[in-house]
Formats: structure tokens, C-alpha cells, sequence
């Protein structure tokens, strides 16, 4: 279900692969990082390699955190939370507007 | 040169706003209306606060069902919600939850009327998925300023296969999809209000030939204007582009309701890398036949039906009972007057669809909310129909009813409306007419035809209106007779 560029045959993640994990979230990386952060994703997803060697086949995904389903809540009003508390503790409010920087494509 | 002709290849996508009272994953109102001072229907779950806890609103899966059976769809006995990952401003968790491979319902059809043909046309419907509204976002300068009382309001994402070849077929379609959850109660349909929000897929092909080219997809649609008018700029945009030896790029496409003009989209709607995986806060839904059984009994008439039913029982062609259905609470206002009036059905269809509609056009009144009883209203067209007032006067009370939805039989007692058909009185005023006017006699009797209309308003205006013109034609035709 997961898509992404990370080749799971060959566990190890390039810094090209970290520039573009690091864009995904907008998050500005250097380029020492990227290398710091290609060894260790690679080592982290070279770990979880380890799983590969059961046998899953039969396994059905896990879809949940334990095993319950249809967990519901009826459709009634329940008091919203104050205006006030939630904007000061913002970085940023205008008025009764959350405020933030504007996103821009900056790859 | 040889043109070519093109055939385009449309699918859609159809973000419907639920009805639900409460948003998709807690008890905050989901009436955002634009009304409301912007944060007043927030809480840690719709603003994403760390730590916060969905728990799912049943009502919406519900609705959801309900499309989906009246859409024909197969209802999927296993829902897996699932996180869509994006980095947005209008999305605080940096997730939208929402539905992968498991959805609520796949696999359906519509039949739509191509408006241009008249033919009947399935439209094969993907599949339909609840998802959670994000919050609205305002640009100011370099900054964004947002409101989260839409965050989290539930949406149904209903996915069209590419079966649509004209812009005709795509209002039909969007039309038909409005009037259904109209009928269902799951929508308002309120365009206004941004509770249906379309997205076009595109492609155009020389006619007759079984390749796929290069699609685009136009964003953000959120009217019917927009969906046609950026459809058709767009097709005929890919066509010039073939007709130029140019080639259609794979992209996302917004719409510039100004320039009338489809643009190139970039940033949130570029590189879509969704990284979807399981919803863990959600455990699975399992949807059992049961649960489906009650729900399907809560179908109403859905529109096909209706359609069906009032040609057999009215006696109306598919056109016209088609003017009736559309909204749901018309065609209820049609059934009830049907019901209270001993009026003829098509005379009643006729003033529906006529002097009623333009009222209601012209004071732009919402059909949920019409101001006129059936009750007052049958009792109009009666009094009509059985000549106690006169075509002129029953339009006048039709405004008056609008206005004040006051009792008709008041009304006429008050303002004295009552039809003149006394024989005797019209004689005598015929008379006097016709002898105050010499002129217009004598033309008329040398064969001046088109007097007997002047006449008619001159008896007209002096009753003001009142008399009954059928009794009036007739006397006045026996009375010029017998002066010649």
C-alpha cells in the first residue's frame, strides 16, 4: 500500500532519496545531513530487513493497533474548545485567523 | 486540409459535503456556514492537535452506504480508513484521513440522459469514499490566514469511470448526482455554499479510434458554470494542441473563472506522493448485510422512479415530468396540489412550470423553502378552473399568495376580485361600448376583424380585469351580429 521511491529490494537509501523524503515534509536539509541521514535510514530500513525472513504469506495486514472494529460515535453536538486558548497558543493569529507562512514550491 | 474529429473522454469526481450534524471525527457542528466568525467549531481532533483522538461518526458511514446503494454500487463489507500524507496548511495533522483500497462502495452505474440526443447512457461509477474536509484557506500577502470550521466536515468522493463524451453528458450527469442526494437527504446541494465541489479528467481522441491519450485534471470546480465551461475550454484546448502537432501534457489544471481559461497548477497539487498507509486510530469497519438490509429500506423514491411513476399516473411525457423531479420538494408540492385539487393534472403541471416557477425564479426563492401552501394553492387553481375568478386575476393573487401566502378566498373577498359573468351586466355594458364607439363598429362590421380583440379589452378595462372573457366573447359576438 505504500508508495514510494524507496526500493525495498536494496535497502539502502540514497541522499537523493533523503532530498526528496526532506521535500516532501518542506523541510530545509543540508548537505552534510542528507549523508548523515542516508547511512541511517539505510541502517534503520536494513534492520526492519530482518522481518523479511518469516513467512508473512498467510498474514492478513494489520490494519489496526489491537483487535477491534467499528468503533462509532453517534452524531451529537459536543462543545467545541475555546477560541481564545487555541489561538494564543499559536505562533502566529490575525484576528480570529490562524496565521501561516504561505507554502511555495521551493524544490 | 482534412480536420479531424475529436471525441473527448471525460470522467468526474464528485466531493459531496454529508448532511451529518456533527464533522467526521468528533462532536463539533459541521454547519460552516460562511455566517459564522471564522474558529468557532474547532476542537484538538479537527485542528490536529498532538495527541488528539478521531473516533468515526456513524451517521456519515451510514449516508455513505446509502449513496452507494443508490448508486448501484457493491457496498464493501471491510473499510479501511487510510492516511493520504501531504504538507498543507489547510491540513494541520499533515494527513488527511480518508479511504485507500478499502472503500465504502465500487463498482456502479447511473444512467444519465445525453441532453443533446436524448439518449440513455450508463455511467459506470468507480467507487465512493468518505473523506474528511480540510479548512479554508485565505491568502494574504505573503501569509495564509485559516478557518477550521469546515476541518473535518465528512465528504463523499464519488469517482466516475471515463464514460462521458460530451459536456452535455457531464451536467447531465452532475445534475442527476445532485438531484439523488438531494432525494437521499445527504446533501443540501447548495452550490453556493461549496457542498459539491467537481473535478474533470480529460482526454480527447481522433473519433472511432480506441487509443487513450494523455489526460489532464481540472481542480477546484465548484459550480456547474465552471465544471462546463472549463471542460469545454479545455477539450477544445487539447484538440487545438493535436490540430497544431502538439502533444497534451499529463498535468493538473486550475481554473481561472476570469480569463475564462484553464492554467497549469503547481506546488500542493504537483508531485502527488500520497505515502498512503492504514489509518491506526481507525480500527476497520465490517459493514454486514444486516446492517446494509436496514439501511437499503430506508431508500426513497429515487428519481428514475418518480420520473417512471408520474408519466403513468399524470399522464405527463418524460420532458415535462423530468421539470418536476428535479427537486425533490417540487415534485412533493406537485403530488400534494395534485391530491387537494379537483383541477385537471396538466393544468396543474402548466401553472407549476409557468406563472409559479417564474415566481419563484423571479423573488429567487429557495425550493426547499416555498412560501405558498399546497393547500392555498390548489385552492387558486380551482377557483380558476371553475371560472369563479379569471386568468388575469388568478395570476394577480398567484403574486399576492408569494408575498403574503395569505387565505385566496380572503383575498378575493378582500379586494372584491370575484369574476363578472352575470349575463345581464356585460350586456349592458357591451351596449354601452359598442354604442359609445361608432367608429370601431362600423370597421368592424366592413370587416375589420381585428377590432373584436380591441373590443374585448375595452369590457376588459372596464371591470378592471374582472370579467369572465369566455362569457364576454360570446356576448359580444351575438351582440355585433346583430347590429349588422
Amino acid at each position: 500500500m505504500v508508495i514510494s521511491p524507496i526500493d525495498t529490494a536494496t535497502p539502502s537509501i540514497s541522499t537523493d532519496t533523503v532530498r526528496y523524503i526532506a521535500y516532501l515534509i518542506r523541510l530545509k536539509i543540508l548537505d552534510e545531513e542528507t549523508k548523515v541521514f542516508s547511512q541511517q535510514f539505510s541502517q534503520i530500513i536494513e534492520y526492519f530487513q530482518l522481518l523479511n525472513e518469516i513467512d508473512t504469506r498467510e498474514v492478513p495486514p494489520a490494519n489496526e493497533n489491537c483487535p477491534m472494529n467499528n468503533v462509532f460515535r453517534d452524531d451529537q453536538v459536543l462543545p467545541s474548545m475555546s477560541r481564545e486558548e487555541f489561538l494564543n497558543n499559536l505562533p502566529q493569529h490575525e484576528g480570529y485567523y490562524v496565521k501561516v507562512p504561505l507554502i511555495f514550491d521551493d524544490r | 486540409m482534412n480536420t479531424i474529429k475529436y471525441e473527448p473522454i471525460i470522467g468526474l469526481e464528485i466531493h459531496a459535503e454529508l448532511l451529518t450534524i456533527t464533522k467526521m471525527f468528533c462532536g463539533c457542528s459541521a454547519d460552516h456556514s460562511s455566517l459564522l466568525e471564522p474558529n468557532t467549531l474547532i476542537c484538538p481532533v479537527c485542528t490536529g492537535l498532538p495527541g488528539a483522538m478521531p473516533v468515526l461518526n456513524k451517521k456519515a458511514v451510514e449516508q455513505s452506504i446509502l449513496v452507494g446503494l443508490a448508486l448501484n454500487c457493491t457496498i464493501n463489507e471491510v473499510n479501511i480508513f487510510a492516511r493520504k500524507n501531504y504538507f498543507y496548511p489547510d491540513l494541520p495533522k499533515g494527513y488527511q484521513i480518508s479511504q485507500y483500497d478499502h472503500p465504502v462502495a465500487s463498482d456502479g452505474w447511473l444512467d444519465i440522459l445525453d441532453e443533446n440526443e436524448g439518449t440513455r447512457q450508463r455511467v459506470r461509477i468507480r467507487r465512493a469514499h468518505l473523506e474528511e474536509d480540510t479548512a479554508k484557506l485565505m491568502h494574504k500577502g505573503n501569509f495564509a490566514l485559516i478557518d477550521f470550521n469546515r476541518a473535518g466536515v465528512p465528504l463523499l468522493e464519488i469517482v466516475s469511470e471515463p464514460d462521458m463524451h460530451s459536456v452535455q453528458a457531464i451536467l447531465s450527469y452532475a445534475n442527476k448526482i445532485r438531484a439523488i442526494l438531494r432525494y437521499l437527504g445527504v446533501n443540501s446541494g447548495d452550490m453556493e455554499k461549496g457542498v459539491l465541489r467537481f473535478e474533470a479528467n480529460i482526454s480527447v481522441r481522433p473519433l472511432g479510434s480506441q487509443e487513450l491519450n494523455t489526460r489532464t485534471e481540472i481542480k477546484n470546480l465548484n459550480s456547474f458554470r465552471s465544471l462546463t465551461q472549463a471542460s469545454s475550454y479545455e477539450i477544445n484546448r487539447q484538440i487545438d494542441l493535436y490540430n497544431n502537432g502538439l502533444d497534451v501534457n499529463l498535468e493538473t489544471l486550475g481554473w481561472d473563472e476570469v480569463k475564462g481559461e484553464t492554467y497549469s497548477q503547481r506546488g500542493k497539487e504537483e508531485a502527488h506522493d500520497y505515502r498512503y498507509f492504514p489509518e491506526p486510530d481507525i480500527p476497520p469497519i465490517l459493514v454486514d448485510r444486516s446492517w446494509v438490509q436496514t439501511i437499503s429500506s430506508q431508500l426513497p423514491e429515487l428519481p428514475d422512479a418518480k420520473n417512471k411513476r408520474f408519466m403513468e399516473e399524470y399522464g405527463l411525457s418524460l420532458q415535462e415530468v423530468r421539470s418536476l423531479t428535479y427537486e425533490k420538494e417540487f415534485a412533493d408540492f406537485f403530488e400534494k396540489v395534485v391530491t387537494l385539487s379537483s383541477s385537471p393534472t396538466k393544468m396543474i403541471y402548466n401553472w407549476l412550470t409557468g406563472e409559479f416557477t417564474r415566481q419563484i425564479n423571479e423573488r429567487n426563492i429557495d425550493i426547499q423553502k416555498i412560501p405558498v401552501t399546497p393547500e392555498n394553492f390548489a385552492q387558486l387553481l380551482d377557483l380558476f378552473s371553475s371560472r369563479v375568478i379569471n386568468d388575469f386575476t388568478a395570476k394577480e393573487i398567484l403574486v399576492e399568495i408569494f408575498i403574503s401566502n395569505k387565505n385566496v378566498r380572503d383575498i378575493i373577498s378582500e379586494k372584491g376580485l370575484l369574476q363578472i359573468s352575470d349575463e345581464n351586466y356585460l350586456t349592458d355594458l357591451i351596449n354601452r361600448i359598442l354604442s359609445e364607439n361608432p367608429d370601431p363598429v362600423k370597421q368592424y362590421l366592413a370587416g375589420k376583424e381585428s377590432l373584436f380583440q380591441w373590443f374585448m379589452g375595452q369590457v376588459s378595462r372596464e371591470t378592471k380585469g374582472k370579467s369572465d372573457p369566455q362569457v364576454v366573447r360570446q356576448l359580444l359576438q351575438k351582440i355585433l351580429k346583430n347590429n349588422n
